[in-house]
C-alpha cells in the first residue's frame, strides 16, 4: 500500500512533514509498520483481541489529532508506543486488569533463579535441533506464544518490546519511564523464563516413551 | 578478573549481553564460558530463545479498523 512498507520507514525529519501535509502512502506505511507491534503489546494489558484492535485504533487516532502538536523530544517511535501504553493501560484498567505499577521494583527483587543447582551444573543442557523443520518451527512459535502469555505483564511487556520488536533498551525505559536497571532486570527474567519452556519442550520431544 | 559460579553467572548473563558488565566482570564471564559446557550451552540456547521471540507470526489490523483510521487520518488533514 504506502510506497515504504516492507523496506525501513524514512527518518523522522521526512515523516513527520507528511504527516502534517497529509501524505497517505506516509500513514499507511507506518500502520503498516508498527500496527502489528502495538497489537502484541496491546495484548500484555488487556484481554480480548477486541480491545487490543480498540486500543490501536485510538492510539491512531491520538497520532493523527496530535502530530501537529508533536514536538520531537522523543523519536516518533517512542511517542506513538507512549500513547499506546497509556490507552492500553486506561482500557486495562477499565477491564479490571489493573497492573499494579507501582510494584514495578519488585519484580525484578526475586530471589535466585535456582537454574544451577549449587556447585555448578549436574547435567549439562542438552543440545537443541535446529528448529529448521516447518512442523518444530510452528510448534516452537506456538510455545513461544504461551510462553509469553504465561509471564507477568511487566516481564512481557518488555520482552515484547525488546526481543519481539526490536526496540532498543533506551526506547524501552522511555516508554515505560522505567530504569534502566529494572528495565533489564525485567527482560533478564522474561528471557529465563522463555528459554526454560522452549528447554521442557526440547527434552519432552526427545523423550517419546 | 573476577570469578563467577555457574549460578551466579545465569544471574548475570543479560547484563553480559547488554554489555552493561564492567572490564572484570566481563572478562570473567569470558573466563568461565570458555571453560564451562553447560553455561557455554546455556547462553547459545539463550541466543536461540532470543533470535525465535524475534520472528513472529504476522499481526494486522483488522480492514475495518485500517479503512476507518485512513479516512480518519484523510478527513484530519482537511479540516
Amino acid at each position: 500500500m504506502g510506497s515504504f512498507a516492507g523496506g525501513g520507514l524514512p527518518p523522522d525529519d521526512v515523516v513527520v512533514p507528511a504527516l502534517r501535509a497529509g501524505d497517505e502512502a506516509m500513514f499507511a506505511a507506518l500502520l503498516d509498520t508498527w500496527s502489528g507491534g502495538l497489537l502484541r503489546v496491546a495484548r500484555s494489558y488487556v484481554s480480548t483481541d477486541h480491545s487490543a484492535q480498540e486500543v490501536v485504533q485510538d492510539t491512531w487516532l491520538a497520532v493523527i489529532g496530535g502530530i501537529d502538536y508533536f514536538e520531537g523530544r522523543s523519536s516518533v517511535k517512542t511517542w506513538v508506543y507512549r500513547i499506546l501504553v497509556n490507552t492500553a493501560k486506561k482500557r486495562g484498567a477499565r477491564e479490571s486488569r489493573t497492573l499494579p505499577w507501582s510494584d514495578f521494583e519488585q519484580d525484578g527483587r526475586a530471589a535466585g533463579l535456582g537454574e544451577v543447582p549449587p556447585g555448578g551444573w549436574k547435567e549439562v543442557p542438552a543440545a537443541w535441533p535446529t528448529p529448521e523443520g516447518e512442523a518444530l518451527a510452528s510448534e516452537v512459535r506456538g510455545l513461544i506464544a504461551e510462553a509469553l502469555a504465561g509471564l507477568p505483564p511487566r516481564q512481557r511487556i518488555v520482552i515484547t518490546l525488546r526481543d519481539v520488536e526490536g526496540c532498543t533498551s533506551d526506547e524501552v525505559c522511555a516508554i515505560l519511564e522505567i530504569s534502566e536497571a529494572n528495565q533489564r532486570v525485567l527482560l533478564h527474567r522474561a528471557r529465563v523464563a522463555v528459554r526454560g519452556r522452549l528447554a521442557d519442550y526440547f527434552e519432552s520431544v526427545k523423550q517419546p516413551e | 578478573m573476577k570469578r563467577f559460579t555457574c549460578d551466579e553467572l545465569v544471574e548475570v548473563i543479560t547484563a553480559y549481553l547488554e554489555d552493561a558488565l564492567d572490564q572484570t566482570a566481563r572478562d570473567g564471564v569470558q573466563a568461565h564460558l570458555a571453560c564451562c559446557e553447560g553455561c557455554e550451552r546455556y547462553v547459545e540456547q539463550l541466543r536461540t530463545t532470543i533470535s525465535v521471540l524475534g520472528d513472529p507470526p504476522p499481526e494486522k489490523l483488522q480492514a475495518d479498523v485500517y479503512d476507518r483510521l485512513m479516512s480518519a487520518f484523510r478527513e484530519g488533514q482537511r479540516s
